[in-house]
């Protein structure tokens, strides 16, 4: 498996800490899962004191064990998402920072220009950063050059579950940056769906509504965890090329004459 | 002096950032800092004064997708 600035992972599933139903289910769903990497997010501290409701927060995702993904969530500027990847280091203590800078509030589309002004800034201050990005050519290549060395192209907008929206343009992007790691972000609603972009050659799969708002979290988070190694074997394995027609598996030669 | 802190308007007797978060009970939490939307690093809370009508914003550790 492909490594996320120097970091390799045990599992090619990154998991969301948002929506599940109590935090007692999210534990269970990051365990079930083996996800290795969680996802986090910076917010007001609710109420005075040390065990205040992110404090409490902060406790149960340390515990998990995995690697922690702060985001830039919500933010609509770069000058926003800036200081709040800022914050989010300070906080959490790592260089890592899934940068979104969102650009449209029904699709929660990234804004590409504001996504590589934060980039450009964060990468030269020494974050690592995963930028949330459409399936754009252009844009990965932009931001490539400001630092980036994962991308993370969406499948489909975000809480959507709609699956891999522009498969044609997943594939280009892949093979056209077979040596930077990506991540398919956003938008899976089924274990299939996370399959689908491993076996496409997609390096990790990043989610969170598809296993928090399911009526079971657990057995869907399983299904995710199980889902996104199988995809990653069948990429590594080289699979057949479909053929439109029939050819029979069992062998012709010694059939009996009857 | 009135901060806004949180969104919420304070009236405070710190007269520096750190001081300030004690008052507040946020002495010893895991928090982040922004002083009117730029960002102030925890080593430099303790020199960085407050102003009447300063935006405090102090962050927490939240669920995130």
């Amino acid at each position: 498996m492909r490594d996320f600035y120097g970091v390799t992972l045990d599992s090619p599933l990154m998991l969301g800490t948002a929506q599940y139903p109590s935090p007692a289910v999210m534990e269970a769903a990051f365990r079930a899962s083996g996800a290795a990497v969680a996802t986090v997010s910076l917010r007001r501290e609710t109420a005075g004191g040390p065990m205040g409701g992110g404090q409490a927060f902060w406790q149960i995702i340390k515990g998990l064990g995995v690697h922690v993904l702060p985001n830039t969530a919500g933010c609509y500027s770069a000058r926003e998402a800036i200081t709040t990847a800022r914050m989010a280091r300070e906080v959490f203590e790592t260089n890592w920072i899934k940068l979104e800078v969102i650009g449209h509030a029904d699709t929660l589309q990234p804004d590409p220009f504001g996504t590589l002004e934060a980039a450009e800034t964060l990468s030269a201050e020494g974050f690592e950063v995963f930028p949330y990005m459409t399936e754009d050519q252009v844009l990965a290549q932009r931001l490539v050059d400001a630092g980036c060395r994962v991308l993370m192209p969406w499948g489909a907008p975000i809480g959507s579950g709609l699956g891999l929206n522009n498969r044609y343009g997943l594939r280009t992007l892949r093979a056209a940056f077979p040596d930077i790691p990506m991540v398919v972000d956003a938008g899976l609603g089924l274990p299939s769906h996370a399959a689908d972009a491993m076996e496409m050659g997609f390096d990790a799969v990043l989610l969170n509504t598809a296993v928090a708002q399911a009526d079971d979290p657990v057995a869907m988070a399983t299904g995710f965890g199980l889902a996104a190694r199988a995809g990653a074997l069948a990429h590594r394995a080289g699979p057949m090329a479909p053929r439109d027609m029939a050819v029979p598996s069992t062998p012709v030669i010694g059939k009996a004459w009857l | 002096m009135r901060i806004e802190v949180n969104g919420e308007a304070r009236d405070l007797t710190a007269t520096t950032l750190a001081q300030a978060l004690v008052d507040l009970g946020w002495g010893e939490a895991k928090v982040a800092t922004a002083l009117n939307g730029e960002f102030v690093p925890a080593t430099a809370r303790a020199t960085q004064t407050l102003r009447d009508g300063d935006r405090i914003e102090v962050l927490a550790p939240m669920q995130g997708g």
